[in-house]
């Protein structure tokens, strides 16, 4: 988005966020055109002989046929360099912190920042000589972007040759030049890519971990893949938002980014006022020095909702290929897609589905398939793990967001609106939840916290099936009449929600637990299921059994485990 | 905001007689240039009235407008359009408190209009989120159902959820007179009606006027058979008056909309009168947007005395949860206060329905220092209870009462002392937060001290008296 721009039109038509113009020169799909006196931003989404249609990314009012258009001769891309951990960013990666210092409180139109500082100085170490062979991925250097990750430079996609020059160790800007090669070329710490555009890596490799989130109904029964997808649908009200903030404040990432697709902006300042004061439970830094927000509440402009997907995924992306774990957490995918819908309708597209458009399924599936765990162009290893929040409407989980997603996703995570009333929170449906736990996963579970994982996993799974079956039975003829080993089971599986499903967000000990913690708390309530199902094989009543079970609840939040 | 409103001026102003087309709400001009967007239009019809309007699209050769007034028995050609070159703006001022104004913003209370400081765009800019501050300041209502159980806090937005016939008016109309919170002084009340019947209307006006809430109180009426499109900009006039209010005189203001499902209407019969694609019900694929583009004015602004609470009311379509209007509203505001027949039929005003209810800013205003430092504790423990108390319920109706556990007929007990004690409140009675936990801690008293494993020990030893 170089200025000046060049004049390349004039406006005909304007519709909302849509704008059509006849042009004067030759204009590009995807082009960055400025809109009207204002210069506000858009793209072109469209070209149909001399018309041109743009998805314009601030509000046209005011707007009218007539007024010029001017082409900047870039397609949208994202800044990426040092100078992103702990930025605050808008849809298409305006500063919002910066903006709002030029702006005032509400945010204007037509104001144009670039999204990383100019004027910052980092300190620059670098990591070759001159004379040594480049190629796209390669270290340049290294700042210490924040006191908790160092920011690996590397040689951007497309540029290999022999480094002429490389600067001493010292203070630079990000636009400075760093590196200069033996063809002229140049190289900055400040790299640009196109946000539509998924960036290149070596290899994709298959999942051989799991995301640990510290929440125990996710970790131990519905786990998910370092480099893996979920998808978290609820109704309003079950409790998405806490849990996507629990995500992002105990997830073992490296670098976290939180897309607020849409989302109330309450919860976004939430965010914001939070994570600076928030302590890294691993780094014991700051969590605001390796997480990054992007910003598009429901009452900013809809197509810049559209686009903040691709601008996380992209810098997603970045962090991957320095060789981080990152992890997206996008609340909600179920706004973007009503963004598509809205500008698809715009344009007079015919409708599939509910008035979404025929392309929803493969927009979606072009987004999932972002994540993964890769080699990256240097050879180190990173990944990207998505999560996404979805609002199916009246929380009905056949709507086409919610199906569609479904589909590309592999862990998924349903709230559940019953749980959520009587405040048992994480809300997740332990029934119509599901993951399909990749052998690297459970791989990793036995090796590193316990041999007896999966077994103990297995015996759970089974107790919560048949326990709520029980409840079932129960609900129709009451409790008493139940024989003793179905009201043991219930009693226990009561214990077991509160003392293990359900946890408090706002407890020091519990918001967050570890999986050696998991596995400890598991292996109790299952030795306590097997040595009470014996006691009463035995002829000992449900009453009768030696257990105490509001110790057993009370465990979760026990400093030391027994 | 302030500088916004000047620089969408366009053109001096372009007439144009003649009309191509009428359609419903919409009419469409052929012939005009350089009209823009969201521009600000009179439409003098050829009866002779002028009725103002919007426009909705516009292209070299001419525009859509959307009129905020009957356009039934004009004439095509007789008619004139004047484009005023800017989009709409409203006056605001301090002279607007204690003004009634019809739904496009004209004075209803046969006084002349206010003085105005300033002419601004109604549509609002959004608030940067890095300059919003996060609301924490509990909003004392004075009715238990909210103050214990929902507690609003100021800049929030949390929906009243209710059905026809239900106590919703007055409910509202307690909150309203009631409403207050620790050292502010200035509060003000703005009340929009949106296709309310004109009894209706006039109730709440009677109501907030004899109680001596009208210096505080503007009102904006659109009626049951004021035009449906002028109910599209109603609401955006009242909020440019409330965030004048706010962020500019620093008072704390509650905004009433009601009811939100007849705005939901009339954005469907425009939406359906321009040939849109139609999501669900038939209603626009936008109204998530266009609801948020109401609901996020609410907030604080760091640095500025005042706020915006919105307390908008939604009648259920048949009582419908699912239905897109309360759907979506849910997923804008934050939180909801259901109101439920089954209820209001055992005699319990005000019959919110505890556990579909929810306040999401709630953990944040209570507690130490806010309301009292065993509020949190007891409303975590009435919830778990009131949820034992509808399992009990339930399973009584099947296998009847003599069949529960000993301790499910505690739990019955405790359901009837919660509704009686704790819930029910007369209209003109306002509760202190205090009276407020105490009456709670009496009712809590109905169950046995191992059963309240969600309040503290030391909180227990302070209120639980064996």
């Amino acid at each position: 988005m170089s200025d000046p721009a060049a004049r390349a039109g004039v406006i005909t038509e304007i519709s909302g966020w849509v704008v059509r113009a006849r042009a004067e020169v030759p204009l590009a799909l995807r082009e960055v055109v400025l809109v009207g006196d204002e210069r506000l931003i858009g793209e072109v989404i469209a070209l149909n002989r001399g018309e041109v249609t743009i998805q314009v990314y601030e509000e046209t009012e005011g707007v009218a046929p007539g007024h010029p258009l001017y082409a900047t001769g870039e397609p949208l891309s994202l800044e990426l360099g040092p100078g992103l951990l702990g930025g605050v960013f808008d849809g298409v990666q305006r500063p919002l912190r910066m903006l709002a210092e030029q702006e005032g409180d509400f945010i204007g139109r037509g104001s144009r920042l670039p999204a990383l500082d100019r004027e910052k100085l980092w300190d620059f170490k670098p990591a070759i000589e001159a004379g040594s062979d480049v190629e796209p991925g390669r270290v340049l250097g290294t700042v210490m972007e924040t006191p908790a990750l160092p920011h690996p430079i590397i040689v951007p996609e497309g540029v290999s040759g022999n480094v002429k020059w490389i600067a001493a160790a010292g203070p630079r800007r990000i636009t400075d030049v760093i590196a200069r090669l033996d063809d002229g070329r140049e190289l900055t710490m400040l790299q640009k890519w196109r946000a539509r555009v998924r960036r290149p890596v070596r290899e994709r490799l298959v999942p051989d971990a799991p995301l640990i989130t510290g929440q125990r109904v996710l970790d131990t029964f519905f786990p998910l893949a370092r480099g893996g997808t979920a998808a978290m649908p609820g109704g309003f009200g079950t409790g998405k938002t806490v849990t996507q903030h629990q995500l992002c404040r105990w997830a073992e990432a490296d670098v976290i980014i939180f897309v607020g697709c849409g989302e109330r902006g309450n919860e976004i300042t939430q965010l914001i006022d939070e994570l600076p004061r928030l302590i890294d439970p691993r780094t014991k830094r700051l969590l605001a020095e390796r997480s990054i927000l992007i910003a598009n509440t429901s009452n900013m402009p809809v197509s810049a909702r559209e686009a903040s997907l691709f601008t996380g995924v992209t810098i997603g992306e970045y962090y991957r290929d320095l060789g981080y774990d990152v992890l997206l957490l996008a609340d909600s995918i179920s706004r973007w897609a009503e963004a598509l819908r809205e500008i698809s309708g715009r344009l007079g597209e015919m409708p599939a589905e509910e008035g979404y458009p025929p392309y929803l399924s493969s927009a979606l599936a072009a987004f999932f398939e972002r994540a993964g765990r890769v080699v990256t162009l240097s050879g180190g290893h990173g990944s990207l793990t998505v999560i996404t929040a979805i609002s199916p409407p009246a929380g009905d989980l056949t709507e086409p967001v919610t199906r569609h997603a479904a589909r590309f996703v592999r862990t998924f995570w349903t709230l559940d609106r019953q749980l959520a009333a009587a405040r048992v929170f994480p809300a997740v449906s332990t029934r119509a939840s599901y993951s399909e736990v990749p052998p690297g996963v459970t791989n990793w579970w036995s090796s590193q916290v316990s041999p007896g994982w999966a077994a103990a996993r297995e015996e759970a799974m089974t107790f919560l099936e048949e326990a709520s079956r029980i409840e079932e039975t129960a609900r129709l003829v009451g409790a008493d009449s139940l024989p003793e080993r179905e009201r043991f089971l219930l009693r226990l599986a009561d214990t077991f929600q509160e003392g293990f499903l359900q946890q408090n967000a706002y407890d020091a000990v519990d918001a967050c637990c570890t999986p050696a913690r998991q596995m400890a708390l598991l292996e109790t309530f299952m030795r306590v299921r097997r040595e009470g199902l014996e006691q009463i094989a035995k002829g000992t009543a449900a009453s009768a059994l030696p257990i105490d079970f509001a110790a057993l609840q009370r465990m979760k939040t026990a400093k030391e485990l027994p | 905001m302030t500088g916004i409103a000047a620089r969408h001026d366009n053109h001096a102003g372009i007439e144009r007689r003649g009309l191509a087309e009428l359609r419903g709400p919409l009419a469409f001009v052929e012939g005009v240039a350089g009209v823009a967007f969201h521009e600000f239009v009179d439409l003098e019809g050829s009866d002779g009235v002028t009725r103002p309007g919007r426009v909705l699209s516009t292209t070299e050769r001419g525009a859509i407008v959307e009129v905020f007034g009957v356009t039934d028995g004009l004439q095509l050609g007789a008619s004139s359009v004047r484009f005023h070159g800017r989009p709409m703006r409203f006056g605001v001022g301090p002279e607007l408190l204690g003004r009634v104004f019809d739904g496009l913003g004209s004075p209803r209370d046969s006084l002349p209009p206010p003085a105005c400081v300033e002419r601004r765009t109604i549509g609002g800019s959004p608030i940067n989120p890095c300059r919003r501050a996060y609301p924490r300041d509990f909003l004392e209502t004075g009715v238990s159902a909210i103050d214990a159980l929902n507690s609003i806090v100021l800049g929030q937005k949390i929906p009243i959820f209710t059905e026809s016939g239900l106590a919703h008016d007055a409910l509202a109309m307690q909150i309203i007179r009631q409403a207050r919170a620790p050292s502010v002084e200035k509060f003000a009340v703005v009340f929009v009606a949106l296709g309310l019947p004109r009894d209706v209307a006039t109730r709440y006006l009677d109501d907030l006027q004899t109680s001596g809430s009208r210096g505080r109180l503007i009102a904006f009426l659109n009626l049951a058979d004021d035009p449906t499109a002028e109910r599209l900009i109603t609401p955006r006039l009242a909020l440019t008056a409330a965030e004048y209010l706010a962020f500019d005189a620093g008072y704390h203001v509650l905004v009433v909309l009601h009811d939100i499902t007849n705005y939901g209407e009339a954005l469907r019969e425009i939406s359906a009168a321009r040939g849109e694609v139609p999501s669900r019900k038939g209603y626009p694929g936008y109204l998530y947007s266009d609801l948020a583009s109401l609901f996020e004015r609410a907030g604080r602004i760091a640095g500025r005395p005042g706020s915006i609470t919105q307390i908008p009311i939604v009648t259920l379509p048949s009582g419908d949860l699912t239905h897109p209007i309360p759907d979506l509203t849910g997923y804008v505001t934050e939180g909801q206060i259901v109101l439920d027949r089954e209820i209001a039929r055992r005699g319990v005003y005000p019959p919110v329905a505890i556990l579909s209810s929810l306040s999401r800013l709630m953990s944040d205003g209570i507690g130490e220092g806010r309301t009292r430092d065993d509020h949190p504790d007891v409303a975590k423990q009435l919830y778990a209870a009131v949820a034992r108390v509808e399992r009990a319920r339930g399973l009584a109706s099947i296998i009847g009462i003599d069949e529960l556990t000993e301790i499910e007929r505690t739990y019955l007990r405790f359901g009837e002392s919660f509704e009686r004690e704790l819930l029910t409140q007369r209209g003109d009675e306002s509760r202190t937060i205090g009276e407020t936990l105490d009456r709670a801690w009496r009712v809590l008293h109905e169950l046995p001290r191992a059963e309240l494993t969600r309040v503290r020990d030391e909180i227990l030893e302070k209120h639980y008296a064996p």
